[in-house]
């Protein structure tokens, strides 16, 4: 059986894969796509401990998260649509209009 | 029969609910209405007062008190510290103030109701005069000295609401009319402050201002003797019944009269005095009497003094009360002043009734002022010296109504003469037939003066608008002349009354006028002390002097007013008056003639035999303790002097229709006959000037008075509480304090720590924006940043552990 161990480091790696790119990339789609990848990091690491204790808490969890995480889609899909509607791009850092 | 004097509370609320209809709907009634329900208002009360008078023969004259529902305990504090009951009494004295306050108060009522149409505020004359009525009847039911109080102020505040009637009259007369209206109320002020301490100084010795109790017999002595009568009457008729009770009979005089006199009935002990009332139970007279008899001493605190010297001084200060309400000397200024109102109400207020209560409060007080020697001597001196004060004054007024004004004061001081010397039952008898006699008199100068106002006005319109003449006076004799002619009713009345008030025979006035003198002569022999046996013979001699000048100036008036031709336009074109006005007269001129016989003294030309002897003092002594100075029953009659005051009166007449008559009232240059002649000028112009005592007045207290006012005003007031204490010293106090408060306090620290606040609030906001930097993955960043942060924070713990 692959050790508990193994998962935890792929849900750190893919974690910290998410978080770079919400970080360091410009385009919207791909900050939301990384923040996709941190979401299932972190739905890795619940399934597998989940699976190390013997729990049902954390399927439920990942079950949430996943429904969540559509929703969040969907919303978030169409904010940047609309935002591309208005301004052609989709460079966050062309939307700082809300500079102190 | 015994349950008529539970009507007696009707008499003040039938005139206070008159007095309430015309005062808020009288305006929509209308005159007529109005008017009827004065009338009817007034003339119920004469009804209830007949029925009073019923119970009174009825049940021999016994005093009964009676409590009005919803008054129970007026006054009260404790149980007995302070008990003043709203109790009203009916006995003789109150039942006859009442009958003629009434009688003549309806006749008025009547009369106003024709002299006063067409005034604007007609329904308001008649809720005034009802509401006086109602109040009279406070003053003389009421039976302790607080109502009468309530009754003294409320007429005289009836007096001067219709004194200054005609306030808005133009051309400054409405103000002359309102300034009389003050200086009634100021005079009278004078005379309530020495009621008032008179009412203190009662409640302090006596802890009571009842009059007398429920039970208590007033003349004691003639209710004993009338007992006595009564079980000599009855052991003469049935010796058997009267023995059997003998034994009963106790030294101090319980008389069974009810069982000796007739055998019916359980045995009820009556009590013929109050020997069984404790003294602290006793009315005010009461106690008075017992306290004299025993010499008791009263406590002032720091100092104490004889309860005779107290009640000296108590009457004096009822004395002064007197001199403002009845007009005497020295507050009697205010009176000839009043007749500004409209004619009934000096008729009404200001002769026959109000003006009386000073005398009434006298007559009710006459334990007090009998046993006041010194008292009865300067009330003896002021009513005789008023009465020929104001009766010289007289003969010198051009005025209708002042002249009757000076009459009524004069007369006032026959009264109070006559309370002086002890004659108090004639007192009242003189009260009573003036009151018919000088309301005549009045009302009749109130149609003169209707009659002329009338032919002054048929006079300008027969000559057109162009000649007004509105400096003409109504009222002054000189305008007047020959009106006997125009006006018949009014002449003959108004000689019956003139004739009543000279004391010719058979008239009123010459009964009770001659019961006054008679018993002066009679306190002048027998007097008690020297001082009584000279107050006396001084109201005798001055009193005949005052009747002489009666009869004199009015015949002046008559002559005047009457005889002769008429000497103006306005006299010449003078109507009478109609019914309203002249059935009053009528009425009042056949009282005039008649009201006299209700007191015949004895033994004069058989006519006692006939009407009785003294009737109405009789009737009056079942309450007052004192109705004659040391007089046989039924008074007695003294032809010496009845005869020198007709005498007197009948010159008076002959010498004023010497000076007067044959047309010569008037001289051509518009000047009094008397004015004219070398050795009279001199005194008629003092009887003219009305021996400048309005002058004296003004020199001796009105103008230090109002120098002392100016001063106050202006030096203590305005200069030193306003200028000084208010402005200089509160003021500008106040400023610098606030203005050392106002800089550093509110400025500086107040507004710095506020306005600090803001600014450092303004100058972190303006730091912090720059976070704000609008990047999203700088908040990223930040945010990545503080969850790091709190992992930390919370491993933190674990690693410290572990290690």
């Amino acid at each position: 059986m692959v050790p508990t161990d193994a998962y935890v480091m792929l849900s750190m790696v893919l974690f910290t894969l998410g978080a770079m790119g919400v970080l360091l990339r410009r385009n919207a789609i791909l900050v939301f796509m990384s923040v996709e990848l941190m979401l299932n990091a972190a739905n890795l690491a619940l399934v597998a401990f989940a699976r190390r204790w013997g729990g049902l808490d954390g399927h439920l969890f990942v079950f949430f998260v996943i429904t969540v995480a559509a929703a969040e889609v969907a919303v978030g899909l169409a904010l940047i649509v609309a935002i591309f509607r208005n301004k052609r791009s989709i460079n966050i850092d062309e939307l700082s209009q809300m500079r102190g | 029969m015994e349950n008529y004097p539970q009507l007696v509370p009707l008499m003040i609320l039938i005139p206070s609910v008159g007095a309430f209809v015309n005062f808020f709907w009288g305006g929509r009634l209308g005159e007529k209405w109005a008017s009827r329900i004065g009338i009817a208002a007034a003339a119920l009360t004469f009804v209830v007062a007949l029925f009073l008078l019923a119970y009174l023969t009825g049940s021999h004259n016994e005093a009964v008190v009676i409590n009005p529902p919803l008054f129970d305990g007026w006054i009260r504090l404790g149980d007995t510290t302070v008990n003043i009951p709203w109790q009203m009494r009916v006995d003789t004295l109150s039942v006859t103030m009442m009958l003629f306050v009434s009688f003549v108060g309806t006749l008025i009522h009547i009369y106003a109701a024709g002299y006063m149409h067409g005034d604007e505020r007609f329904a308001r004359f008649f809720a005034y005069l009802n509401m006086f009525l109602a109040f009279m009847y406070v003053l003389v039911a009421g039976n302790n000295f607080l109502m009468m109080f309530v009754g003294w102020e409320g007429v005289g505040l009836c007096s001067f609401l219709l004194i200054g009637f005609w306030f808005d009259k133009k051309k400054g007369v409405g103000w002359r009319n309102s300034t009389a209206a003050r200086k009634a109320m100021i005079a009278n002020r004078i005379g309530d402050f020495g009621m008032l301490m008179a009412i203190f100084l009662m409640f302090w010795t006596f802890g009571t201002l009842d009059y007398y109790r429920p039970g208590e017999i007033a003349n004691v002595p003639l209710v004993e003797e009338l007992a006595h009568k009564a079980e000599a009457k009855a052991e003469a008729a049935a010796p058997a019944a009267s023995e059997a009770h003998g034994g009963a009979e106790t030294a101090a005089g319980e008389a069974h009269g009810a069982e000796a006199a007739g055998d019916h009935g359980p045995a009820v002990p009556v009590f013929t005095n109050n020997d069984h009332i404790p003294t602290a139970q006793l009315g005010v007279f009461g106690q008075a009497e017992r306290m004299l008899a025993e010499g008791h001493t009263v406590s002032f605190g720091p100092f104490a003094l004889d309860i005779q010297a107290v009640i000296v001084i108590i009457t004096l200060f009822l004395l002064l009360g007197a001199t403002g309400k009845s007009a005497q000397i020295p507050l009697f200024v205010w009176l000839p002043d009043a007749m500004a109102g409209p004619t009934p109400v000096s008729a009404l207020i200001h002769a026959a009734t109000m003006v009386t209560a000073g005398v009434y409060m006298m007559v009710r007080s006459n334990v007090l002022f009998a046993n006041a020697d010194l008292t009865s001597f300067i009330v003896t001196a002021i009513g005789a010296s008023t009465a020929i004060v104001a009766g010289f004054i007289a003969v010198g007024q051009w005025d209708i109504k002042r002249v009757l004004a000076y009459s009524t004061i004069s007369q006032l001081g026959f009264m109070v003469a006559a309370v002086g010397v002890g004659a108090f039952g004639a007192a009242i008898f003189h009260m009573v037939t003036h009151a018919f006699f000088k309301a005549l008199l009045f009302l009749g100068s109130g149609s003169v003066i209707h009659g002329v106002e009338h032919g002054h006005h048929h006079v300008q319109h027969g000559h057109g608008d162009h000649h007004h003449d509105d400096d003409f006076d109504p009222q002054d004799m000189r305008n007047m002349g020959g009106l006997r002619r125009k006006m018949p009713i009014t002449y003959w009345t108004y000689v019956i009354g003139t004739l009543a008030l000279a004391g010719i025979i058979p008239f009123a006035g010459f009964w009770s006028k001659d019961e006054i003198l008679a018993d002066s002569w009679l306190a002048g022999l027998w007097g008690r002390t020297g001082l009584a046996q000279i107050g006396g013979f001084v109201a005798l001699g001055v009193l005949l002097l005052a009747a002489g000048f009666t009869a004199f100036y009015m015949w002046r008036q008559v002559e005047m007013v009457f005889h002769g031709k008429p000497r103006t336009e306005a006299a010449a074109h003078a109507s009478e008056s109609g019914p309203s006005m002249t059935i009053p007269l009528i009425v009042l001129g056949v009282f005039s003639v008649l009201i006299g016989f209700v007191n015949v003294p004895a033994g004069f030309l058989g006519l006692s035999n006939l009407l009785g002897k003294g009737e109405l003092v009789h009737f009056l002594e079942y309450t007052l303790v004192n109705v004659h100075p040391y007089v046989p029953e039924g008074g007695v009659f003294n032809p010496l002097i009845a005869f020198t005051a007709l005498a007197l009166g009948l010159g008076g007449i002959f010498a004023a229709r010497a000076v007067y008559g044959r047309n010569r009232a008037v001289t051509r240059t518009g000047r009094d006959p008397l004015a004219v002649r070398p050795d009279t000028g001199a005194v008629w112009e003092l009887a003219h000037a009305r021996l400048y005592w309005d002058e004296i007045y003004m020199r001796l207290f009105i103008n230090p008075f109002n120098r002392l006012a100016d001063f106050l005003a202006d030096v203590l007031d305005w200069r030193f509480l306003h200028d000084y204490l208010h402005n200089d010293v509160l003021v500008r106090g106040f400023n610098t304090v606030a203005e050392a408060l106002g800089r550093p306090v509110d400025l500086g620290a107040i507004d710095g720590v506020v306005n600090g606040i803001g600014r450092v609030t303004r100058w972190a906001g303006s730091q912090l924006r720059g976070v704000q930097t609008g990047y999203v993955r700088m908040y990223a960043v930040t945010l990545l940043i503080g969850v790091v942060f709190v992992i930390v924070l919370l491993l933190l713990p674990l690693l410290q552990a572990g290690s």
